[in-house]
């Protein structure tokens, strides 16, 4: 008698537990879809080629985001540019050359942390370091994203340097291979899907990034080439969004940015998965 | 001189754990020599110290004289590349690189300079043909490796170390990850292969020692305690350990 009432309430407890937890995944599945629709639905009637294709007038009182779209494309350019071969480099270096494995250590450990730090202290780094010098301009920005991402990088070739067998490097090894000759043809053609999710995660970075840029590269919006663009002022996407809500108010140009900033997020974290199911397709093969 | 491989005196530690302990054996040219013995007792590290794979791992210490062909090892004058270049090595697991066939088999050359397309096609096509897989491969050169079977993998391996033309092939039991068909296949190659080179041979099975080699080595906890030809050792094994191994007792 006890324990069929036990039982009962057992059972009761599991289902009352069952409902809690669909309720939950309801809700964040809505807040979710919420948020997408909203922004959206604000957003996308506001896109208009007249937008995408101008810079921002004073005399036609007209907004344009042509100057943030290629300041954040420059950005991203630059940033990649500088962290690839210094990110990648320090992987290899890591992993295949360094024999003082507790060094190795503390600086991953270093790393790790470094990545959890708010940009905005990268940002204020960032401004002693390079706008103090340089002037507040884009190539300041993208050196201060080129120290925030350099650890992603970093981290994510090393994890797949990691993976490649190293029956493949003593077969090298074995037929008479040096040291460098093992790692460009065996080690790095390994590694190549590390060095592209780290890119993917960086652009992402980038673009969602504002506080360590506002410190950095200013808020201007002129449309100049690459080489000037870098060498001045400007706002990136989402700083510009953040210049357009706050500042000036227009609601409108802030959430087309916002869509696009979206539907690019989509596409990115779509991108990467599809590129992780092509190596893990070529490696199983 | 008609050892190509000569030891004296040679111990080797992992750290504090003494692996190999007085270890000497003269090698002979153009002959395949069998390394027997329990699991751990040193085999594939003496292996190993032949041609240097060694180096790759950390806190190895080595004393003692090993000389091939009448050259110190050691010495800072060899060019531990152009060794390896000389005694090449098959390893237990096949490791084909994740590239073509063709690739893979012009790998070693290459490395040692070759860039000339006609004479990279021929050391391929004489190395496949060498490792008794070039019938089976011939067809399919640019197809990446991977897809091969175990045993072809193997074959793939073994013909990648003959296209850079060693004198030697250090072999760390080549077959125990195959089948019996191509195991059977891969020894009447090694057979073969002795004509041109002198080969080692790790194994774990005494029918394949008894089949294929000329002479063997049987190693136990870290010394070698007998050498001799093959057919002697398992006939009247002189020392009464080599006879409770052979004959089953332990190991
Ligand atoms: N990299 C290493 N670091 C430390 N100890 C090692 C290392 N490699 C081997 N050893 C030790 O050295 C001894 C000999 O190992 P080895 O691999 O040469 O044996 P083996 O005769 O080839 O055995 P098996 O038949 O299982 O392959 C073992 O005690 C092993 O634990
Ligand atoms: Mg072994």
């Amino acid at each position: 008698m006890l324990n069929r009432s036990l039982s009962k309430k057992r059972k009761s407890f599991e289902v009352l537990m069952k409902i809690l937890m669909l309720l939950s995944v309801g809700l964040t599945a809505s807040l979710v879809l919420f948020l997408l629709v909203y922004v959206l639905v604000q957003g996308i009637p506001n896109i208009t080629w007249e937008l995408l294709s101008t810079k921002p007038s004073y005399l036609t009182e007209k907004i344009g985001i042509l100057p943030d779209i290629l300041n954040t494309v420059y950005i991203v350019i630059a940033t990649l540019f500088l962290v690839l071969p210094l990110g990648v480099g320090a992987a290899i270096y890591l992993t295949e050359y360094a024999s003082n494995k507790k060094m190795v250590g503390i600086i991953e450990y270093a790393a790790e942390t470094l990545s959890g730090i708010p940009s905005i202290i990268y940002g204020l780094v960032g401004m002693l370091l390079f706008s103090n010098n340089m002037g507040t301009c884009l190539m300041a920005g993208a050196l201060t994203l080129v120290i925030m991402n350099l650890p992603t990088i970093m981290r994510t070739t090393q994890e797949s340097l990691k993976t490649v067998p190293q029956s493949y490097r003593e077969g090298a090894f074995g037929l008479g291979a040096g040291k460098w000759r093992v790692v460009r043809t065996v080690v790095l053609p390994g590694c190549v899907d590390g060095v592209i999710t780290g890119c993917i995660l960086s652009v992402g970075r980038i673009l969602g990034e504002s506080a360590a840029l506002l410190f950095t590269a200013g808020f201007a919006h002129a449309l100049n080439g690459i080489i000037d663009g870098l060498a001045a002022p400007g706002a990136t996407l989402t700083v510009a969004l953040y210049v357009y809500a706050k500042e000036q108010g227009e609601f409108g140009v802030a959430f087309a940015i916002a869509a696009i900033l979206m539907v690019l997020t989509v596409l990115i974290n779509f991108v990467a998965t599809l590129v992780q199911k092509y190596f893990a397709k070529r490696r199983s093969l | 001189m008609s050892n190509i491989i000569s030891v004296k005196d040679m111990c080797l530690w992992y750290g504090e754990h003494q692996a190999l302990k007085n270890i000497n054996i003269e090698i002979p040219k153009k002959s395949i020599t069998a390394f027997i013995g329990p699991s751990g007792c040193g085999k594939s590290t003496f292996l190993k110290t032949l041609n240097r794979m060694n180096d790759l791992i950390p806190n190895v210490k080595i004393t003692g004289d090993i000389r091939y062909e009448d050259t110190d090892i050691f010495s800072p004058k060899v060019d531990v590349n152009h060794l390896r270049k000389e005694i090449g090595m098959v390893f237990q697991k096949p490791n084909p690189f994740p590239m073509s066939i063709y690739d893979n088999v012009a790998y070693g050359p290459r490395t040692h300079g070759i860039t000339n397309k006609i004479q990279l096609d021929e050391i391929v096509e004489f190395a496949l043909r060498d490792a008794a897989i070039w019938n089976e491969v011939k067809d399919r050169l640019k197809k990446n490796a991977l897809g091969l079977s175990g045993g072809q993998q193997q074959r793939l391996c073994i013909a990648r170390a003959l296209a850079v033309q060693p004198k030697m092939l250090l072999m760390d039991e080549p077959t125990s990850a195959l089948d019996p068909i191509s195991t059977s296949r891969i020894e009447e190659l090694v057979m073969e292969l002795k004509e041109k080179y002198t080969i080692v041979m790790v194994t774990h099975n005494m029918q394949q020692a008894v089949r294929v080699s000329d002479y063997t080595a049987f190693f136990l906890l870290g010394e070698l305690v007998e050498f001799e030809k093959t057919d002697n050792i398992f006939s009247q094994p002189q020392d009464k350990r080599t006879e409770d191994y052979i004959t089953g007792r332990f190991g």
